[in-house]
């Protein structure tokens, strides 16, 4: 099995384009295939920068440093092509498209996968979509929805997840997606995360968070602590723990002197 | 007089061309226009003495009325109209082979997915209509129900009292400026009647009779839906039309009687250096239900209000529109609900979508007269801006006289935001695709309720046009 990392990130700099502030200073991070990361920090660290910057938002410009995907230079790729080459981003705040329902959009996010002159065969595709829905539990009737239109909170989480499932990345960014979720909710998010997983041993992840509590129903490989622009604690799932009972004022004071 | 005639480009953006093509129409009336235009195009016709008497009416009438002063820049369109032929017999516009239709419009029609034969009649080219086998079990159908689907032509020839009855008593000539030069220079359109409890399960298609006879610049249509009958007219296409002209004014009168359902739809594209300035108008009776769904492509100004006047207690019109205003294009686009009777009901959805430095403006009346109690209306407008050049703009004018009317009004201006397109590119898909997905789920409460056939077409449309909507 190849071991080299999916994910390599090298003192990565950026900050919001157009603005004179850095954000993230100077990162550093590799992920290898099959495992889970979580970065943790606390509010403006930039710990959701690093996921956007990853996925390519065109509101952030890198200024340093290198992000590479299986040896390939991300940072020179479209957002479509970094998708189209194994990146997902759950969001943070899914974004309403009115009047697309969800089978739609799926399809056509298939469809542009495709090479130029072929088309989804639409019955194996509502195969696909069935067979995806069934693996996380999920209503049927949900796909005919429109995009988080007038979604839940915990229902546009779940949208994330079924997309995830459907278009079967070889790394998931997960951005803060457990923010802002019930109990209930999360579970139905680390669920999928965990069925996604058991299928493909695989896939990577990224998970972006604030709080450890999801990393009780999703068990990280490595945990990061991230302060200000910069990862300063790497370890295993204890660090999560230990954050837990500190806060994060500690690391905050410790990276303020 | 010249002997050829310049053919401009098609509504799509990355399709500009110039054409010309080198045939003699056999005749056709000077440029410019005078009372002896207006008895040629009469005399060719072989018109009764009353129908050459209201066109020279009407002529009268056009001369006398100023330019508007509203809604779009007309203040080329004189011009315009000094170069214009007013009449040319359709049939020598046919003889134009589709050997001389440009490449690059050929191929819009492929990458369109238009069939073959539609494709020719689109491009002004005379071929036999293939479905003319289906065309004729239709027309069986229609005929032995007491159906009338003819040119206007033919229907004033073949049916002269049912047609004096009713031609010109929804839209008057004295309506506006250009309902005044139509009734002067009318030519082509169709004559629908449908006697009173006839049900068509199958759309009447403008369609089936364009082989026949191209869909004229001074269009003039007459639709009688008797009472209790139930039927649909669809006219146009969203292929572009592939036209001479530079200016289309076209007429739609239509009479809903009592407890009749009827629905006139309309897509059309026209070439970008159009001015399509149409007037279209039903009186709805007593229980009647009236829907005019209308999509407006293309152009370089189109001003056009579907209007539904609600005379009969009950009655119903509803008003849905889509309007696309692409680069230096204008659609100045509503509709009108007249309420005159106690318990009528309208609603008008308009969407309109504005690309580069198109401008698409929602112009709608809405009007209650005393003594329509209890009438109910709702207005929802909603534009939808693609980039930073684009415009849109409302203009809602809501007349009521009447205390216990309900009268609703809703307007929203999306833009095609950074996060959305983020968004969907995240998925995979490229800036184009991701735009006209966000175009489609925009414009889709009207398109679902189009023709399957049409809403691909519209779709695939929208599709094409957003290919050069980016970077």
């Amino acid at each position: 099995m190849d071991d080299s990392p999916i994910l390599v990130v090298k003192a990565l700099e950026a900050g919001v384009a157009d603005e004179d502030i850095d954000i993230l200073k100077g990162v550093d991070l590799a992920i290898r295939p099959g495992e889970i990361h979580a970065v943790m920090g606390p509010n403006g660290s930039g710990k959701s920068t690093l996921a956007k910057v990853i996925a390519g938002h065109p509101e952030y410009e890198v200024t340093g440093g290198s992000v590479g995907l299986r040896g390939e230079d991300l940072l020179e790729m479209e957002p479509d092509e970094r998708a189209q080459a194994g990146v997902f981003m759950a969001f943070q705040y899914p974004v309403e498209i009115p009047g697309v329902s969800i089978a739609n959009f799926l399809r056509t996010a298939l469809q542009s996968r495709l090479e130029d002159g072929e088309e989804l065969d639409l019955f194996d595709f509502q195969e696909l979509l069935m067979e995806r829905m069934e693996l996380l539990d999920m209503d049927v009737a949900f796909a005919q929805r429109p995009v988080n239109d007038g979604f839940s909170g915990g229902e546009k989480k779940r949208n994330e997840i079924l997309q995830m499932a459907v278009l079967k990345p070889a790394l998931a960014v997960m951005d803060e997606t457990d923010s802002g979720l019930d109990i209930d909710a999360l579970q139905v998010v680390a669920r999928g995360v965990n069925t996604l997983r058991d299928e493909d041993p695989e896939m990577s992840v990224l998970l972006i968070t604030h709080y450890q509590r999801i990393l009780n129903h999703i068990v990280p490989d490595r945990v990061h602590v991230m302060v200000d622009g910069r990862i300063v604690e790497s370890g295993g799932p204890e660090v999560a723990l230990e954050l837990e009972a500190q806060g994060y004022e500690e690391y905050r004071k410790a990276h303020a002197a | 007089m010249p002997s050829n005639e310049v053919i401009q480009g098609l509504g799509l953006d990355d399709y500009k061309f110039g054409f010309v093509t080198d045939s003699e129409p056999v005749f056709k009336t000077r440029p410019g226009l005078d009372e002896e235009v207006v008895r040629q195009i009469s005399a060719r016709k072989d018109e009764p003495e009353w129908m050459l008497k209201r066109r020279l009416k009407a002529l009268r009438i056009y001369q006398a009325k100023p330019m508007p002063q509203w809604g779009g820049d007309l203040s080329e369109l004189e011009e315009t109209l000094s170069r214009t032929y007013f009449y040319s017999k359709p049939q020598e516009q046919m003889e134009r082979s589709w050997d001389d239709v440009p490449e690059n419009i050929k191929q819009t029609f492929e990458r369109l997915g238009i069939p073959e034969a539609e494709r020719k009649i689109l491009a002004g080219v005379g071929a036999q209509y293939d479905s003319e086998m289906v065309y004729h079990s239709l027309k069986e159908e229609w005929e032995s129900k007491g159906v009338i689907f003819d040119s206007i032509e033919d229907g004033l020839k073949n049916h002269p009292e049912l047609f004096r009855k009713h031609f010109g008593t929804v839209i008057p000539a004295a309506d506006n400026k250009f309902a005044a030069l139509n009734s002067a220079v009318w030519s082509g359109g169709s004559f629908v009647y449908i006697p009173p409890g006839v049900q068509l399960e199958t759309p009447l298609q403008a369609y089936f009779r364009v082989n026949q006879e191209r869909l004229g610049q001074f269009e003039r249509t007459l639709i009688i839906a008797g009472e209790g009958s139930r039927a649909h007219y669809i006219e146009g296409c969203t292929a572009p039309v592939y036209s001479t002209d530079s200016f289309h004014s076209g007429v739609i009168e239509i009479v809903v009687n009592r407890d009749a359902y009827f629905r006139y739809t309309t897509i059309q594209n026209w070439s970008n250096n159009m001015y399509n300035l149409v007037t279209q108008r039903a009186l709805v009776q007593q229980g009647a239900h009236m829907e005019w769904l209308d999509g407006n492509l293309g152009s370089k100004l189109t001003m056009k209000y579907p209007s539904c006047y609600l005379m009969g207690e009950g009655a119903h019109g509803e008003i849905l529109s889509i309007a696309y205003a692409g680069d230096g294009q204008h659609q100045d686009t509503g509709g009108k609900v007249i309420h005159v009777a106690p318990r009528t009901t309208s609603s008008i959805v308009s969407k309109s979508i504005s690309k580069g430095t198109g401008r698409a403006s929602y112009r709608g009346l809405c009007k209650v007269y005393d003594g329509a109690s209890n009438a109910r209306s709702n207005v929802e407008c909603d534009a939808l801006l693609i980039n930073e050049t684009s415009r849109t703009d409302t203009f809602p004018y809501i007349e009521i006289d009447e205390k216990s009317a309900t009268v609703g009004h809703e307007a929203t201006v999306s833009k095609v935001g950074d996060e959305q397109l983020f968004y969907l590119m995240s998925r995979g898909m490229d800036e184009a695709e991701a735009m006209a997905l966000i175009v489609r789920g925009f414009i889709e409460p009207i398109a679902k309720e189009l023709p399957l056939e049409y809403a691909v077409e519209l779709n695939r449309l929208i599709e094409l046009e957003m290919e050069g909507s980016v970077g």
